[in-house]
């Protein structure tokens, strides 16, 4: 179950060309014969999920994730309507895209999943799942780009997805649907006329194509802002896709990449370029930015009020402590402090034993489902499933910090404070996470927690 | 064939929330209501034309985005489900709307003359775009005339909002050609609002009017300004300030409905009646009315 990893991951273009298109132009043509080498790679790689962030899938509410099993519908670009329509059904990983919208929430990034028929899955992903994935046998997930998400909170977004590829023992192709360059030519072309819009965005994305090709990704990420001024058209969308697929692959770059094709669509950079995880050995990153793991911006605009009444009520809780230390102790930045003098888990020869886990977040103390009554104790509607969700996360930041996972959890107590109301929520989000590595359990209900959470699990895990 | 006109022109926007308070049968969500600030202004728009005859109504939206060129729907019906990328929770409408595709065939033909890039749109699968159909249900819930459906070319992100605003000039003056040359009376309607910072937050409850108000007292004041203008007809300023007001206020007004609308209605100069002002997401938006039926020449 654990272990799970990015396998392959690449860069492919948006543009529909390449699936209706590809013997009107030559460079077309290749770009699509880079699209099935591509799916050739990704066949060999024996991938059981494919991640692909779109950049043609903008969104204002953070970030959306289909969870659709089965979406199906005709699609038609708004631009190059007259080339066709591709019609598609794809294979959703709805588990894991519920999953990472929970662990998403937990990082206190703004998510929520998509399920409604007929919803218009965007053309980057249409194209880019249609050639990757012809016949549908890998699941997918697909992720949209927030517009006014900057690097934090778009790292943020990988990493909840990366850590949940590792705790779920996947192994994941990341794909970035997006242009290089995105400036097209503003008039009809000939096809056979087609060719990179400019010669200085050729010259960038020679760059860029240069650092990947080194396995350099990381250093393209650092690179963003600067591409976005350079040769991206403004206010379309920032190029943050190089940050996702950065923090994907642990901000590395010393990658082994491989341009597989690099061409103009009507003035587009496109490429199409694979990025292996084996070390090519090729330089150290220097990382210059803050390594965030939880997002901790802006995000209030709607309930700034209220949020603040919360803060006050949230510092008359009980006092939040320092782990201790003791020998053998085990304490991280990833979980939540504790509200007295102990350790987040201790460890004794081959056995790590957990102090009570609790679904609050670590830096914000925010309970994801909610807290279950306000400071007055008046009761309040909570959503137990994310606060299970929460813990068991909480639990697993943990158990890494100690050298263990998810799937070497022996033993579990669970305290719930409502067991009429929350059982059935909490036994639903079990069965998906611990109950699938299978430890003992005991559930029991008592009168309260120390702080407005109805759940909370005490574990003893092996090494 | 007697001359054609241009029996009105109306600021006309398009969140889909006002469609999901309504709770047409065509929505599938159902609301508690909402945005009744708006939701009256359009009330009080569809009242204030009630009793104008008219044969076509022509929408810019901008959220049929084209980067080459504008295009125009070119079939003469399109029917299908459109949900909202951004808002599915609020948005997945049924629609079934007919075109006026000779107009739109003469304003395409009238645009291309005057050097603009343009295209028709003739593929039966294209989903119509969620600005569009929001404008058209909450301006004619009915449907029952024909729309001209244009796309809104993104030349303010790729050149500068002073060339956008040159193109749409450019349009807008095709557009009221093509029209008078129709002999058909028209409506016209920029599908766009105001200043445009979203929150990036939604309220459990969408509809919970408690929660909404404008993004910042900037964007406020920008609003205020613009309307002022156009109450005061003093539309040649919303011009001139145009680049300003888009790029401070983030103003939806870069995809060019705004100086399209005001280009077929030869920059009014008599006050615009405002039916409503609100806010959506903490985007501001105004539905207002250019009544050129009261201000005809004899």
């Amino acid at each position: 179950m654990a272990n799970g990893e990015i396998v392959e991951s690449f860069v492919v273009p948006v543009h529909p060309h390449t699936v209706l298109a590809p013997e009107q132009n030559e460079g077309w043509g290749r770009l699509r014969k880079a699209y099935d080498d591509a799916a050739k790679i990704i066949q060999d790689s024996g991938a059981d999920l494919l991640i692909i962030y779109s950049t043609t899938w903008p969104s204002i509410i953070g970030h959306q994730i289909i969870s659709d099993p089965n979406p199906e519908w005709v699609m038609v670009d708004h631009d190059f309507h007259e080339l066709g329509s591709i019609h598609y059904s794809f294979n959703i990983d709805v588990e894991f895209a519920e999953q990472w919208n929970a662990e998403n929430k937990s990082r206190g990034l703004q998510s929520r999943c998509v399920n409604y028929h007929g919803f218009p899955i965007d053309v980057g992903s249409v194209v880019a799942l249609t050639l990757l994935n012809p016949d549908n046998k890998i699941p997918a997930i697909i992720v949209s780009s927030n517009v006014y998400a900057d690097r934090s909170e778009t790292t943020v977004l990988a990493k909840a997805c990366r850590d949940l590829v590792k705790r779920t023992g996947r192994k994941a192709v990341a794909i970035t649907a997006m242009s290089l360059s995105n400036r097209m030519f503003t008039e009809h072309i000939d096809p056979k006329d087609d060719r990179i819009h400019s010669l200085k965005d050729d010259e960038w994305n020679q760059k860029i194509l240069e650092f990947l090709s080194e396995g350099r990704l990381e250093d393209v990420g650092q690179l963003s802002r600067t591409i976005q001024q350079q040769i991206r058209v403004q206010k379309v969308v920032n190029f943050k896709p190089m940050w996702w697929l950065s923090a994907m692959n642990d901000n590395r770059n010393n990658l082994t990449g491989k341009v597989l094709a690099y061409e103009g669509i009507h003035g587009a950079g496109c490429a199409v370029v694979n990025l292996n995880p084996t070390p090519s050995g090729f330089g150290d990153k220097e990382y210059d930015e803050d390594d965030v793991e939880i997002f901790t911006g802006e995000r209030g605009v709607l309930d700034s009020n209220v949020e603040q009444e919360s803060k006050v009520e949230t510092s008359e809780g009980p006092a939040l402590w320092e782990p201790t230390k003791a020998e053998g102790s085990v304490n991280t930045d990833a979980a939540p402090k504790p509200v007295g003098a102990y350790p987040h888990a201790r460890r004794v020869g081959d056995l790590i034993y957990l102090s009570g886990v609790g679904p609050r977040q670590p830096g914000t103390n925010e309970i994801p489902g909610g807290p279950i009554h306000d400071n007055s104790g008046k009761p309040l509607n909570y959503d137990i499933k994310e606060q299970t969700h929460a813990v068991v996360n909480n639990i697993a930041r943990i158990l890494e910090e100690a050298g263990s996972s998810l799937d070497k959890v022996l033993d579990v107590t669970s305290f719930l404070v409502d067991m009429d109301r929350d059982f059935q929520g909490y036994n639903e989000v079990w069965a998906e996470t611990l109950g699938k590595v299978g430890p003992t359990r005991t559930t029991l209900a008592i009168r309260a927690l120390p702080t407005p959470i109805a759940v909370e699990m005490k574990v003893i895990a092996s090494v | 064939m007697a001359q054609g006109e241009i029996v009105a022109g109306c600021l006309a926007p398009h969140p889909p929330h006002l469609v999901y308070a309504e709770n047409p049968e065509q929505n599938e969500p159902v609301a508690e209501g909402g945005w009744e600030q708006l939701r009256w202004g359009y009330e009080r728009l569809r009242d204030s034309l009630n009793g104008i005859e008219y044969d076509a109504i022509v929408i810019l939206s901008p959220h049929w985005q084209t980067y080459v060129g504008t295009h125009f729907l070119g079939l003469e019906n399109f029917q299908s489900l459109s949900v909202d990328p951004i808002f599915p929770n609020l948005f997945r409408y049924h629609y079934d709307m007919n075109v006026d595709v000779e107009l739109a065939q003469q304003i395409h033909d009238k645009a291309g003359k005057a050097g603009l890039t343009v295209k028709m749109m003739t593929n039966p699968d294209f989903r119509v775009d969620y600005g569009t159909i929001t404008t058209g249900h909450m301006f004619r819930p009915q449907w029952d005339k024909p729309l001209v459906v244009i796309s809104s070319n993104r030349s303010s992100a790729y050149y500068s909002v002073e060339v956008m605003q040159e193109m749409m000039m450019e349009l807008g003056k095709a557009t009221r050609e093509a029209i008078l040359e129709s002999g058909k009376k028209v409506v016209v309607l920029a599908s766009n609002s105001l200043s445009h910072r979203h929150f990036t937050t939604e309220s459990e409850i969408p509809e919970d009017m408690s929660k909404e108000h404008i993004t910042s007292h900037a964007m406020h004041l920008w609003d205020m300004r613009i309307i002022d203008y156009m109450k005061s007809g003093q539309c040649q300023r919303i011009i001139d300030e145009m680049p300003e007001f888009t790029e401070q206020a983030i103003a939806e007004t870069d995809g060019g409905a705004f100086t399209w609308l005001l280009s077929t209605l030869e920059v009014p100069n008599y006050p615009a009646i405002l039916h409503g002002y609100g806010t959506i997401i903490g985007t501001g938006n105004a539905i207002v009315e250019w009544p050129v039926y009261k201000h005809k020449e004899v």
